[in-house]
């Protein structure tokens, strides 16, 4: 399907497409155009918003847009990122119960998986990470935690992610991680930039 | 360098934000009415770029401890200045060291930005000294008793212009169809450009609260998580609107109906609990 504009007032257009993977392909595509005028870029689940400083500067947008074209591979350029992680999460067992897997099949499927950051939200530096294998993939939590302690490794619908902060949530806690996901004063504030290839690494206590 | 007796109910610093981190999940925040925070700064011949007090509900006393060229805008307050010259709204003023000013209750409208030549220098976070309540970057919310360090004088000429009070603004304010107008029902789209919504007290820079006519949408469905814009007007299952303003999350999983026209968000930004807001369509 060809990507869908939608109004967003007279400075922003937003792009709808079918997936994720589209949304940040498009997000790049658009990027790698280096267009004159634009001050946001954030792509989400089927969207991508592209805000400029002028309305006459979103002609260049859509123009652009017409020429991309949804599942062509682009290089993306983003780095290859290792969390550190203690799996030690409070929902282990609940979604191994949930899933039909040991818990230590839970570890290993997670650990084992490169997964791909999508688009961030949320809270600055939480990136949603797609690639969670399908049996993994669970609703929220019927009961959302008032506080989720910051470093968590969780899982939620089709995505895994780490909370940079102190923050209610519904995603199951798989285990922890005591990298800071967010210092705005490193040259690379986001420890996980969409674009990156995620990867979970089991360690000790 | 200024001393903040006391803060009045909420005051922070605020610029021009930081846009252009949207996509690693960081709000562009800045001040909530930008005209008025941008007319203080051309009044005291600051760069755009100067970081001025953002006060909401007036009551924000400060003690000058060097002569400073200060100006307000924004809401207008009942000023009081023990040791200097009156200050006026809208009016570059010189005062002295050992000057003390205090705001009142503003008498209409909820921001009032007070602009000092030379900018307040308080610490850049992702090139910004903009407070963003939402993310909790930037300087906190100020206390009394804090002491703030003004920047260097720009070098600019000194104005001694005021700046003319255009009459308050009253007719409707302008909305663009929102990313998902065609998830509402034409009898919510005429709603929400025919009845008025009154401003709730639980709105704040992250976004103005409306209650009225519950907007209606046309069929029960999920919306994945996708970018907000200022000026937003988003909502929820209760079908009431709000507004988002400079604190705005970046993503959002309620459709939005409309976006606040730009040339508008200063007047919502200034609309206070209990005012009435009429909309137009485009």
């Amino acid at each position: 399907m060809t990507p869908r504009l939608l109004g967003c007032g007279p400075n922003a257009v937003m792009i709808e497409v079918d997936t994720t993977a589209d949304a940040a392909q498009l997000a790049a595509h658009l990027r790698l155009s280096q267009l004159s005028g634009v001050v946001e870029l954030v792509p989400a689940a089927r969207t991508v918003l592209v805000t400029c400083g002028r309305p006459d500067q979103l002609a260049g947008v859509t123009a652009t847009v017409a020429s991309f074209v949804p599942g062509e591979q682009l290089t993306l350029d983003g780095i290859d990122v290792e969390v550190p992680t203690v799996y030690d999460g409070a929902d282990l067992e609940s979604v191994a119960a949930a899933t039909d897997l040991t818990v230590a099949e839970v570890v290993e499927l997670h650990s084992s998986t490169e997964f791909f950051a999508a688009f961030c939200g949320f809270v600055p530096g939480f990136a949603y990470l797609t690639g969670l294998p399908t049996v993994l993939r669970l609703p929220r939590r019927q009961n959302p935690r008032p506080r989720i302690p910051a470093g968590s490794v969780a899982i939620g619908a089709d995505f895994t992610g780490v909370y940079p902060t102190n923050s209610p949530g519904g995603w199951h806690l798989l285990g922890t991680t005591t990298v800071p996901m967010w210092d705005a004063a490193r040259l690379r504030p986001a420890f996980i930039t969409p674009g990156d290839r995620v990867r979970f690494v089991p360690v000790a206590r | 360098m200024i001393e903040i007796i006391h803060p009045g109910p909420l005051c922070t610093v605020q610029d021009n934000g930081r846009p252009g981190w949207a996509h690693l999940g960081v709000g562009s925040s800045g001040a909530a009415d930008d005209t008025a925070h941008s007319l203080a700064n051309r009044l005291v011949g600051n760069d755009p770029s100067a970081a001025t007090l953002e006060c909401t509900f007036g009551g924000l006393r400060i003690r000058f401890l060097h002569p400073a060229l200060v100006a307000l805008t924004g809401a207008p307050c009942a000023v009081s200045s023990i040791g200097g010259p009156p200050v006026a709204h809208h009016d570059p003023v010189a005062v002295p060291a050992g000057t003390e000013l205090s705001l009142g209750l503003p008498t209409r409208g909820l921001r009032t930005y007070l602009a000092i030549r030379g900018g307040l220098d308080t610490e850049m976070v992702m090139g910004s000294r903009s407070t963003d309540l939402l993310s909790g970057l930037g300087h906190p919310p100020l206390v009394a008793g804090e002491i703030l360090a003004i920047g260097a004088d720009p070098g600019s000429a000194r104005p001694t212009e005021i700046a003319a009070v255009r009459p308050h603004p009253d007719g409707p304010i302008t909305l663009w169809p929102g990313p998902r107008v065609d998830w509402f029902t034409s009898r919510a789209l005429a709603d929400l450009t025919t009845t008025p919504y009154e401003v709730l007290p639980t709105s704040n820079r992250i976004g103005t609260r409306l209650s009225g006519v519950a907007l209606e949408r046309d069929a029960p469905r999920e919306l994945p998580s996708e970018a907000l814009v200022e000026g937003a007007v988003q909502v929820p299952n209760d079908g009431q609107p709000l507004i988002f303003l400079a604190d705005h999350p970046v993503t959002g999983g309620y459709p939005v109906v409309a976006v606040v026209d730009p040339g508008d968000i200063g007047r919502v930004a200034q609309a206070r609990p209990g005012d009435a807001l009429r909309f137009r369509w485009h």
